[in-house]
């Protein structure tokens, strides 16, 4: 069994609503962390991404200036100074199918959708840091390895080229979610 | 610590990509413990998160409060790109803080309104009581919460306010495929 050194680990919170901040960060003392920097809007985020290089960074989606969508592209441009890989991630109130779709495809590492909990934030932290995904660099794609598992015989058009296993079969998240209702 | 120094970062190139690899930047934090181990940081933080609850009330007081105004701004000035915003936002706050602050019901209510807010095709021509009815029982959840045998009340509340939107929703949006499969799609997102 494996435990996190929380207090080796830096975060970036970044929601524009003070309650939630407050429970973020208590939720994150509590795990052990001391390092907890916050921004209330995605401007001051990207800033103080910068400033501070934080090992994780957990947003909102929906924020002032640029939202949090916006602030995982720009976290996420291979040829930036600062660092591309760190896993974020989105803490939000949506949590329909497509936006789900469109936070993966903006390079977001874990959706977490609200009301929170302890244990959710807790299992998207340890997997992050546990199960970190390689990166894939497309032509229109940075960020992390948006497959989920390693099925082979998968035939779907957004196959990539070149790869032994080159795409995965898998049903589709709405399959998926019918299925278990 | 999240960054490697670019000498540990592998490139695989293929046809129509490239895999990047790099040692685990977080690995220095994980540690091994017995299966015994008592430490429960969720446990942890999950008394912390009790111990705010005091608080609670008075925070979605806030919240309320903040949802009222922005109402009060689209019967003012009709459905602008900012009071449109800005009452959605607030919808959408509450959506996702109320469940944690113990109001669950006002949590599916908000829900319900993001909904209509987001796939109404013309915002004028929702009936002002399709609105009214969400902000007034969101309001009156939260004020009347304290009484246990309000709760079923205000979660059957929920539920016909819900099936009421998603009628309208479907009804308004039938020559809208994209955003009727949007509005009878489960959601998935997970939150545990």
């Amino acid at each position: 069994m494996f435990r996190i050194d929380f207090n080796k680990l830096r975060f970036l919170v970044c929601d524009d609503n003070p309650h939630m901040r407050r429970i973020l960060r208590t939720l994150l003392h509590s795990f052990g962390a001391r390092e907890v920097y916050e921004a209330e809007d995605g401007a001051t985020a990207l800033e103080m991404y910068s400033h501070y290089v934080p090992d994780i960074v957990i947003t909102d989606w929906a924020m002032p200036i640029f939202d949090g969508l916006e602030l995982a592209q720009m976290i996420r441009q291979p040829e930036s100074k600062g660092n591309p890989y760190a896993p974020i991630i989105m803490l939000t109130g949506h949590s329909e199918k497509r936006r789900v779709t469109v936070a993966r495809d903006a390079g977001v590492t874990e959706f977490l959708a609200k009301p929170i909990s302890a244990k959710g934030l807790y299992q998207r932290i340890l997997n992050v840091v546990a199960n970190p995904r390689p990166f894939i660099k497309t032509k229109t794609y940075f960020g992390p390895d948006r497959r989920r598992n390693t099925n082979s015989a998968y035939m779907g058009p957004e196959r990539r080229v070149g790869e032994k296993h080159e795409v995965l079969q898998q049903p589709s998240l709405l399959d998926k979610a019918r299925s278990s209702i | 610590m999240a960054k490697n120094s670019a000498k540990d970062i592998e490139v695989k190139a293929f046809a129509t990509h490239q895999v990047i690899t790099q040692p685990n930047p977080l690995r220095k934090v994980l540690r091994r413990v017995e299966e015994k181990d008592l430490d429960d940081p969720v446990g942890r933080a999950e008394q912390a998160l009790a111990s705010l609850s005091g608080e609670f009330k008075d925070w979605m007081a806030i919240e309320v409060q903040r949802l009222s105004a922005a109402w009060t701004a689209v019967q003012k000035d009709g459905f602008t790109k900012k009071t449109r915003d800005e009452l959605f936002h607030a919808a959408h706050d509450i959506k996702g803080d109320a469940a944690t602050f113990g109001f669950a019901s006002a949590a599916g209510i908000a829900e319900s309104l993001c909904r209509v807010i987001e796939h109404a095709p013309d915002l004028d021509k929702v009936p002002a009581e399709l609105f009214t009815h969400h902000i007034n029982a969101i309001l009156a959840i939260v004020h009347e919460n304290t009484r246990l045998d309000r709760i079923s009340v205000s979660a059957e509340l929920s539920r016909r306010l819900r099936k009421v939107a998603d009628d309208y929703l479907a009804h308004v949006n039938r020559d809208r495929p994209e955003h009727l499969e949007m509005i009878l799609s489960p959601n998935i997102a997970p939150g545990e």
